[in-house]
């Protein structure tokens, strides 16, 4: 039933963007956008959508970070690692990050409500050390302050 | 009359609470029954004071900051929206010492203006440099910029008046003027801060070099790493429409032009222009090799016109004050001026607009205030993760790109990260080339294979593994990396790793006389 209804979302997000000049990274983006990921079955549909080769459409999904070929978590957080936070101690965040989720980069907690992700700059150097959750930029993020944010998005989620 | 206050929407700002405040401060005012009219700006840059929230006064707008949202109360009690004295009063914004010492010309209306309200764009002088260029032939609109001596503010510096002329001499039924907004570097956000401060000046530059090479269609290829800067040039590009500053007859002036926002997708690569192209046909964002130039042969293989945010944000004042305006400011043939940003271990970080021939020294004492720390800082990447790390002993050399170029190290796009002596060079170095094996494009060799192999060798460099041999491995690898990668990512990480051996080789545990 879920593969069905993501089957009809792909197919309206395809149909919503594939009369645009390169459309297969807008189309990429609303899949994504809507579902969270991009699911395995979007690649045969942009493919004859856009009259692509599957191995070309898998060849853009994989060569973007940002694109998710799992689903990921009620919450979605990245670490920046990029140098102006390492010089405020963006290494150290990194491992208490890792460390008090229990999730590597790439991985999402035991209990589905976070996912972490590395990201290489967010903008923010100059409020380093800094971190997205969604489409929220926080600077100047220690391991108390980390540690005060996830309990805020689990909390959202048992709200 | 209505009392106005700025909070900004800068996503630096909002990262520390800016949003929060605003709505503690409508609600304080209703409480209380004042009539206030919230305006949302950019960020003047000064991050260690932010949020920083500004009141309009008799006497000008006078500044408050950093805000929480607990000094409401204590904002209103002080009268802070008369300019009233409270611990938290900076006195009058523009004469703030940090503000008041830069040359302001690209960013001049960022913090200042309400970022989507095209009324105060106009208000700032906007659209005074389209006026008249409107009124120009496309020759003497690159001929204006070619004057101003303005090079690419995004890394390689090539003068952008000759870029233009390039494609408006090539004959074709569709050109494009493509800003490459995929500021990727650590330690850069002045891409960021025009776009979501603004982005009317940003519209207003891409749609003079539509003009002057007769593109009239424009791609903005944001990364996506922006959500802010994503909404706030949509919203921009709409209001642009609507009131007849884009679209089908620029100014009533017969002429078309468009913009459209395309988001990339978290590869760094995509920076590089012809990998950005790539990305923008929907394809992996992979380095063509020159030539054909992308001004002849480029988006969609039509001639298209590449710059960098900064670049097409300085163009509207080139046109609006004159080429001999903008190029007064400078050194040499560094002309014009370059949003410096200070980031990393500093007290003061933030945005510092000045002519070219300024020096690290003063960026980070005189306006950065030294290290946050309060520890020596002990070097300084400039000019992004393939930028060289440049240690205190050539703090003094002026900033100006031929200075640079001539040490071995790059300004591009402005962006200094200091670290303190804490750092670990040796790790740095590594970092580097593990930066480059994630984000490399994969197309070539020296690049693709050269960057893995560089984190293994300096990995046994650190274990103290036959380190002559190592050493010589590493520089080798870099020559091969420098002279055989296709595009600057491969070409350039070597910068950050040459850089950290020579000046810092005792943590490689080597001596100089090695390390050269």
């Amino acid at each position: 039933m879920a593969a069905l209804d993501n089957r009809e979302f792909i197919q309206t997000a395809i149909d919503g963007h594939r009369h645009l000049d390169g459309a297969l990274l807008p189309a990429l983006h609303a899949i994504q956008d809507g579902l969270g990921w991009v699911p395995p079955e979007a690649t045969p549909m942009l493919a004859e959508a856009l009259n692509l080769s599957r191995a070309e459409v898998h060849g853009v999904i994989s060569f973007y970070h940002h694109f998710r070929t799992t689903p990921p978590g009620r919450h979605v957080v990245q670490v920046c690692r990029a140098e102006a936070c390492q010089a405020m101690g963006a290494s150290a965040l990194e491992a208490h990050a890792k460390r008090s989720l229990g999730a590597d980069f790439g991985q999402t907690t035991a209990d589905a409500a976070i996912t972490l992700e590395p990201v290489y700059c967010l903008g923010n150097c100059a409020c380093s050390p800094a971190v997205r959750i969604g489409d929220r930029i926080v600077g100047r993020v220690d391991a108390t302050r980390f540690d005060a944010l996830m309990a805020e998005l689990r909390e959202e989620a048992t709200a | 009359m209505n009392m106005t206050v700025y909070v900004p929407m800068d996503s630096g700002a909002a990262s520390l609470g800016a949003h929060e405040l605003a709505q503690a401060i409508a609600s304080e005012a209703a409480r209380r029954g004042i009539a206030l009219e919230l305006k949302r700006n950019g960020s003047r840059g000064m991050y260690w004071l932010e949020p920083m929230i500004e009141v309009e006064t008799p006497a000008g707008r006078v500044a408050y900051g950093p805000v929480r949202r607990e000094d409401v109360p204590g904002l209103f009690d002080a009268g802070f929206l008369n300019g009233g004295c409270h611990a938290l009063a900076l006195g009058p914004t523009e004469s703030i010492d940090y503000l008041k010492r830069q040359s302001r010309l690209t960013l001049q209306r960022v913090g200042v203006v309400d970022a989507l309200s095209i009324t105060d764009y106009l208000a700032q002088g906007g659209f005074a440099g389209l006026r008249r260029a409107v009124r120009m032939s496309p020759a003497e609109i690159v001929a204006e910029v070619t004057e101003s001596g303005l090079r690419g503010r995004g890394g390689a510096a090539f003068p952008t008046g000759i870029k233009w002329n390039t494609v408006l001499n090539t004959t074709a039924d569709q050109k494009y003027i493509a800003c490459n907004a995929d500021e990727g570097d650590s330690g850069t956000f002045s891409d960021r801060m025009l776009m979501e401060g603004d982005p009317f000046c940003l519209i207003e530059g891409m749609t003079i070099a539509g003009l002057a090479v007769g593109a009239t269609r424009g791609f903005i290829y944001l990364r996506s790493e922006y959500p802010d800067a994503h909404r706030v040039l949509l919203a921009a590009i709409e209001t642009a429409r609507e009131t007849g500053y884009l679209g089908a007859d620029i100014l009533g002036a017969g002429k078309a032009f468009d913009i459209e926002v395309r988001l990339g997708a978290g590869a760094y690569i995509c920076g590089e222009e012809t990998a950005m192209l790539e990305s923008l046909e929907g394809k992996r964002g992979i380095v063509r090799a020159k030539p054909p130039l992308p001004a002849i042969e480029g988006l969609f293989g039509k001639p298209t016109v590449i710059n960098n945010v900064i670049s097409l944000a300085s163009v509207p004042i080139i046109l609006a004050m004159g080429a001999a305006y903008y190029r007064d400011y400078g050194v040499g043939r560094s002309r014009g001026t370059l949003p410096f940003q200070l980031a990393g271990n500093l007290k003061r970080p933030g945005l510092v607009e000045l002519a070219f021939g300024t020096t690290l020294r003063e960026l980070l004492y005189d306006f950065g205030g030294g290290s946050a720390s309060g520890r020596p800082i002990r070097a300084v990447q400039v000019g992004g993760p393939l930028g060289a790390y440049v240690p205190e002993s050539q703090f003094d050399v002026a900033l100006d790109y031929e200075a640079y170029a001539a040490m071995g190290a790059m300004i591009g796009h402005g962006g200094l990260v200091a670290f303190d002596d804490t750092v670990d060079m040796a790790h740095m170095a590594r970092y580097a080339m593990e930066f480059c094996a994630e984000e490399s494009c994969g197309k070539c060799t020296p690049c693709r294979i050269g960057s893995t192999r560089g984190v293994e060798v300096i990995d046994r460099l650190m274990a103290g593994e036959a380190r002559g041999k190592q050493l010589a491995l590493l520089n080798s690898l870099c020559d091969t990396m420098e002279r055989g990668s296709m595009c600057a990512m491969g070409g350039m990480t070597p910068y950050p790793v040459r850089s950290a051996l020579k000046h810092f080789p005792e943590d490689f545990g080597i001596d100089a006389t090695q390390a050269a």
